[in-house]
């Protein structure tokens, strides 16, 4: 009985603490903008990948801003620092849905901080913009998937490894960090191999610690391996053990003639500052690349260089796009042509809205968010490293392909529906 | 490696030298070689070596170095400054506008091909030796006649036995039984992971290709035990070195602690701090070079060595005189002073340098390696930052031992009142010894920029294996500190190349607890008078 009271009394305190948090911006902002959130790792192993898309959220909200706002209003960006740390993700997310009361988040890069977001949206009937490729095996109402599915990136780019053209590689090592996102992605491709004829002797799997910075071992390992037969290595490398990794690589001379290494999480930006001479040839997949040439290409660049300098970014002497940038600015113009369609920032209303929409992208296709499953159809590059940095598109596919974030190389997933479960 | 298309170049080439006629190579087949799809410039490149062009070797190697550029329908190889038109040579002005000339995996994979080709019956015998090395990737029955007749005309006695070895390579899988078991009793001598994957295919069972004579798998089987045997002895001492290279890495992170908690008893949680303190000043150091000196860009290392010392030193000094020394003989105090003190230093470059990681790149002589055995290549950075660590270890050991500060450093640590009573000023002498442990770490620190990353955090990585380090070495010894951090290093390797490196952590933590357990004093306990002190 005293529990409960207590309960009663802690709930009641809740409650006019969330009146007083919702009263006071009330009176502070005059309600004339609508507060954006984005949930990105500004400091940390994640910061690497993470911070330029803060600045790229940032960009497209000035834009949008700039051509009078949505609905009338101007877009206000919250911007908070969940630091590489997974449980602060959650805790920032909640902090923004429940006490800044933002309209949609645009957040996180690995999959353990979606992972760590995703009850907090779907409890509290949030919205989140997922700008990065995963490993699929999830389907939220309230998340939207900007970047690729299994499907738009792993699996094409391992077709091309076995191919002529590609080396034809007979043995793979399936290279990450240890958490959920390269776990999934080699089932994937393990059940992928298997069902092309590679035997399971012909895989090596291997994971490190996130931060891991002592690559030895594993490039030896590697060496040792491709002595079986010719060999590709798989990288779902997260984060900045990536420089150390590509220098030892470089170091022990396995060049990618001989092993290509093919990465899903090294863009352009994780590339700054390495020495790339020695890498030229290793391979990264993705659904953009800076070095595309096309007029809606150049003027994204052009609109990224021209903040990166106005805001004095570092780097800004260098300035570099990449895939989830890209899917950033897209997620974002998405967002706010959903919301000028259905009039509001409801999240039920924008997720029907979100429906259908499509942006004419940087990568050279018009994007469609899918009409059911929340993902994009994504056109996939397959590029090789050149000596500046940049990537050379040396394979990609002729139209826009459908996500499937339900592998069908993982059992039992061609039961589950292609789209969200509905929730009352 | 490259693949079998190559056969058709090397018979092309043939006939081109058969013919014997050489012909200028035309700015139109220079265009053709440049551009256009994969398939269309192999083509071109075939039709070239057959017709056994003059130029078209300077002009595949300008390929493969990125040296070519494209402008409209024109190609150059520029070099340095200097743009000369790819076809006739001759000097010409670079069009504003041209672009690089990018290969492919697969094109340069042709291109090494056709080089190694036309270089095998070079004059230079190094380049000669690099042709060799090259087809030894791969065995191609195409080359055959081209390999013969090498063999025919070369004349230095090792390079001819790795032609013999090339050519048994392809006789292996000869139609011809006897030739098939020559080739197998003289691949025994090669030694390299190339022919350990050509026996593998040639064992495989006969229904899937293999061979399919009994004598000769055996034959084979001896010759795969003995490259095994070889290849075995490259992967023994590869996993020594890299176990060494951790523990001199191990060696440079401790041997500060070791001054400062081995022989002063002070529980510095800011030593990673310290460390990435010296990492940032060989980053700054960088960046000098690079915009006031970029000429000497390779040399800012030496610079950066003394300056990421004295950085540290500074900032270790200025913690002693202002926090540390109020705290001595009260651990629990020190070390929430000093974990204080490492966020403050970690906020503080943050917000100077900014939280994203900074780049630090590797001049040119400590990037590449040396190949020590086929299947053995020791990076420059590693060997560098091993020979680094011997060189501070002689150092501190013979400032320790020899010199009158290292003579009341140790006074001090001893017997602080009986040090007093003989004059010594001890508060400064602290201060000099917290210095220098403090300025070791920013050696370290500039060691660890050439391997790894540089960030604000860079130290958090570090300070519980130092601590490891110096525990297990047993405090207030320099020599058990070698000891643990190369026996750490290896230890660590030799389970990581076991159990993966996740796991491989893990067991190493596992060890060090029960092993403190065991002995808490460390590998090399305090002796006599002094460890009562």
């Amino acid at each position: 009985m005293k529990s409960s009271r207590r309960n009663f009394a802690a709930s009641l305190s809740a409650v006019s603490l969330g009146v007083a948090a919702l009263g006071l911006p009330l009176f502070a902002q005059a309600a004339d903008t609508i507060k954006v959130g984005i949930l990105h790792s500004l400091s940390g192993t994640m910061a690497i990948s993470e911070t330029v898309l803060k600045d790229t959220a940032l960009m497209t909200i000035a834009e949008i801003n700039a051509k009078g706002g949505v609905l009338g209003k101007q877009l206000e960006p919250v911007v908070v620092d969940p630091a590489s740390n997974w449980p602060l993700f959650a805790e920032k997310a909640k902090q923004l849905i429940s006490q800044d009361k933002v309209a949609v988040m645009f957040g996180c890069w690995t999959s353990v901080s979606r992972k760590s977001v995703l009850p907090v949206v779907e409890e509290l009937n949030g919205l989140l913009f997922y700008p990065v490729q995963y490993e699929g095996e999830e389907l939220s109402k309230n998340v939207f998937y900007t970047g690729a599915a299994p499907n738009q990136q792993a699996i094409p780019a391992v077709e091309y490894l076995m191919s002529k053209a590609g080396g034809g590689a007979k043995r793979f090592v399936l290279l990450g960090t240890d958490y959920v996102y390269p776990r999934t992605t080699n089932k994937i491709l393990r059940a992928f191999l298997k069902s092309k004829g590679v035997k399971d002797s012909d895989i090596d799997e291997k994971y490190t610690p996130f931060g891991h910075s002592d690559y030895q071992t594993i490039v030896a390992d590697v060496k040792k391996f491709s002595a079986g037969g010719k060999t590709a290595v798989i990288s779902t490398i997260n984060g900045d053990s990536n420089v150390p990794f590509y220098k030892e690589l470089g170091n022990q001379g396995l060049k990618a003639t001989d092993v290509p290494v093919v990465a899903f999480s090294v863009g352009e930006e994780e590339l700054r500052g390495v020495d790339t001479k020695p890498l030229v040839g290793h391979l990264a997949a993705w659904n953009y690349f800076m070095s595309i040439k096309n007029p809606t290409n150049d003027a994204f660049k052009k609109q990224w260089a021209e903040y990166a300098k106005a805001k004095n970014l570092p780097g800004a002497d260098k300035p570099l796009t990449n895939d989830p940038m890209e899917a950033t600015y897209i997620g974002i113009h998405m967002w706010a042509q959903a919301v000028k369609k259905a009039g509001s920032t409801d999240t039920d209303k924008v997720i029907a809205a979100m429906a259908g929409q499509t942006f004419p992208a940087p990568g050279g296709f018009v994007s469609t968010m899918d009409a059911k499953n929340h993902h994009l159809h994504k056109p996939v590059f397959i590029g090789e490293v050149k000596a500046d940095g940049q990537f050379n598109v040396v394979w990609k596919t002729p139209a826009p392909v459908k996500a499937k974030p339900w592998s069908p190389y993982i059992e039992g997933n061609d039961k589950k529906k292609d789209e969200p479960e509905k929730k009352s | 490696m490259f693949p079998m298309h190559a056969r058709r170049w090397l018979v092309a080439l043939l006939l081109g030298l058969s013919f014997g006629a050489v012909h200028a190579l035309t700015p139109p087949q220079a265009l053709a070689l440049a551009k256009g799809e994969n398939e269309e410039r192999i083509a071109a490149l075939q039709a070239s070596l057959a017709r056994g062009d003059d130029g078209l070797a300077a002009f595949v190697q300008a390929m493969l170095d990125d040296a070519v550029k494209l402008a409209g329908d024109k190609v150059f190889i520029v070099r340095g400054d200097k743009a000369s038109d790819a076809a006739t040579g001759a000097d010409a002005r670079l069009p504003d506008g041209a672009e690089d000339l990018v290969n492919s995996n697969q094109m340069r994979r042709e291109l090494e091909g056709a080089l190694a080709a036309l270089k095998l019956f070079s004059h230079d015998l190094g380049e000669r030796r690099a042709a060799i090395k090259a087809l030894k990737e791969e065995a191609d029955e195409g080359r055959l006649p081209l390999i013969e007749k090498a063999l025919a005309a070369e004349q230095d006695a090792a390079l001819k036995e790795q032609l013999t070895q090339v050519r048994a390579a392809i006789l292996v899988s000869s139609t011809d039984a006897g030739k098939r078991m020559e080739a197998a009793r003289a691949l025994a001598g090669s030694l390299t992971p190339a022919t350990k994957t050509l026996i593998l295919e040639r064992l495989k069972p006969a229904a899937d290709g293999g061979e399919t004579e009994v004598d000769i798998r055996s034959q084979l089987g001896i010759a795969l035990g003995a490259i095994d045997a070889r290849l075995a002895w490259g992967e023994r001492l590869g996993v020594l070195f890299t176990g060494v290279s951790l523990g001199s890495i191990l060696l440079l992170v401790a041997l500060g602690l070791a001054i400062t908690y081995g022989l002063m008893g002070v529980i510095n949680m800011a030593h990673g701090e310290l460390m990435m303190i010296g990492a940032y000043a060989t980053y700054v150091v960088q960046n000098l070079f690079k915009s006031h000196l970029p000429g000497l860009f390779d040399a800012y290392v030496i610079v950066a060595i003394p300056a990421s010392f004295l950085a540290a030193a500074l900032v270790g000094a200025a913690l002693e005189r202002s926090v540390i020394r109020w705290l001595y003989g009260r651990p629990l105090e020190t070390l929430l002073a000093t974990w204080g003190i490492s966020l403050v230093l970690m906020q503080g470059v943050r917000s100077l340098f900014g939280a994203q990681n900074v780049q630090v790149e590797n001049p040119s002589w400590l990037s590449g390696g040396v190949e020590v055995l086929s299947n053995l290549t020791l990076p420059f950075n590693r060997i560098a930052i091993l020979a680094f660590a011997v060189l501070v270890l002689a150092g501190v050991a013979l400032l320790i031992a020899h010199t009158r500060l290292g003579l009341f450093v140790r006074g001090v640590t001893q017997n602080r009142r009986m040090a007093a009573c003989m004059g010594v000023n001890t508060a400064r002498i602290d201060t000099c010894a917290f210095a220098l442990g403090s300025g070791i770490a920013g050696l370290a620190g500039c060691a660890l920029s050439q391997i790894g990353n540089v960030g604000p955090d860079l130290g958090q990585g570090y300070i519980v294996d130092s601590f490891m380090v110096v525990v297990l070495g047993g405090v207030g010894q320099l020599a058990g500190t070698v000891y643990a951090a190369l026996g750490l290093g290896v230890l660590n390797k030799l389970l990581e190349g076991w159990q993966g490196a996740v796991l491989a952590k893990i067991m190493v933590l596992v060890f060090i607890v029960i092993f403190i357990q065991k002995r808490p004093q460390g590998i090399f306990a305090m002796k006599g008078r002094s460890a009562e002190a």
